[in-house]
């Protein structure tokens, strides 16, 4: 029992149809890459949700630090001329 | 008895030949559920014991189409005594420890893989559809074993060792999958049912190749026992369907 606590945390991410992005599904735990790659089959995609899984050790994700909000974030948020939003998307254009 | 009825019977004795070896072997690995040694297991095991479930429906929906009686999936699955099931003594086995239920998924799954390749060439188009449809769900199956047996075996010391109990142990078990019943015969006669002699060769070989890479022995044991596909069933199979029919038993005729 002791050996599953030294399982690393693995970020899974599913792409779930053809032309979209993968998305962050979850983590889970696994002792390699390929054993993450068929938990995350179980676990993430047994309702037919994917049609292809990225995993990837969360050791290696360099995340942003909330206290860092302030600077990183907040001087974006009063610059509406920065959004596309003075144009019109044809309907055609979808996933934007 | 006319060509046509015992045609029928045959046949359906044949499908339960397949189906009861998923029906038992989901049961075990339902016992499972919310017991597995992670989540992770847990979850990959209860869904191989779906996809197992799945396949047996389709059997017993076929069986219960062409059976001359008035029956339906259920009471193939629920109503018949122990002395009518046709699984192999090996799916029937406990869940002793993680390398038991390993092994005999592995175990069952090389064989099951390979029945099921040629199954999807049956004249019998119900048959070949329902193997067809199957033969992927096995080919996952088969990977997720023989991944843990490889894992287990090329582990530590402990897994190793559990392993191997495991093999050595349901070793005996493994001669009755290649063991052809009359039905089975039979309908191999016809050109319908598979002659599973055929691949017992390319069955010992793969098994073998995989306990190697686990870096497992061989078993050399040569005494193996049979009985399961003829209803002869090992001292576990009463306790697995008292678990299984309770429901109907106790509730005749209850749907969900």
């Amino acid at each position: 029992m002791s050996e599953k606590k030294n399982w690393p945390l693995w970020e899974i991410f599913v792409r779930s149809k053809n032309g979209l992005e993968h998305r962050h599904f979850g983590s889970l735990h696994a002792a390699d890459a390929e054993m993450a790659l068929e938990n995350a089959r179980d676990v993430y995609t047994r309702r037919n949700e994917g049609v292809s899984i990225w995993v990837v050790e969360s050791k290696h994700i360099t995340a942003s630090n909330p206290a860092d909000n302030g600077e990183l974030f907040e001087p974006a948020q009063d610059k509406v001329y920065r959004h596309p939003t003075f144009y019109d998307l044809p309907d055609e254009v979808k996933h934007m | 008895m006319n060509a046509t009825s015992k045609d029928s019977r045959l046949r359906g004795n044949y499908i339960l030949t397949i189906a009861d070896n998923s029906l038992i072997l989901a049961q075990r690995l339902g016992e499972l559920c919310g017991h597995g040694p992670t989540l992770e297991t847990d979850i990959a095991l209860t869904n191989i014991a779906l996809d197992l479930l799945g396949q047996t429906r389709s059997y017993y929906q076929y069986a219960a189409k062409i059976s001359e009686e008035d029956k339906t999936e259920d009471d193939i699955a629920f109503l018949r005594i122990e002395r009518e099931y046709k699984n192999c003594l090996l799916v029937e086995q406990p869940n002793t420890h993680f390398g038991y239920v390993i092994g005999r998924q592995f175990l069952f799954d090389v064989y099951h893989f390979m029945l099921m390749e040629k199954l999807q060439n049956s004249p019998d188009e119900t048959l070949a559809a329902i193997a067809k449809k199957g033969i992927k769900e096995v080919s996952y199956h088969k990977r997720f074993s023989s991944d843990w047996v490889k894992r287990l075996g090329d582990g530590t010391e402990e897994s190793k060792a559990k392993m191997q109990e495991a093999i050595d142990d349901l070793w005996r078990f493994t001669d009755e999958l290649f063991f052809m019943t009359e039905a089975e015969k039979e309908m191999a006669k016809e050109g319908i049912g598979i002659d599973v002699s055929t691949f017992k060769e390319k069955y010992y070989e793969e098994v073998s190749e995989v306990l190697k890479q686990a870096t497992l022995t061989v078993p050399e044991n040569k005494y193996f026992t049979k009985g399961g596909k003829e209803g002869i069933h090992t001292e576990h199979m009463g306790y697995i369907l008292a678990d299984l029919q309770y429901m109907q038993r106790t509730y005749p005729n209850m749907q969900w």
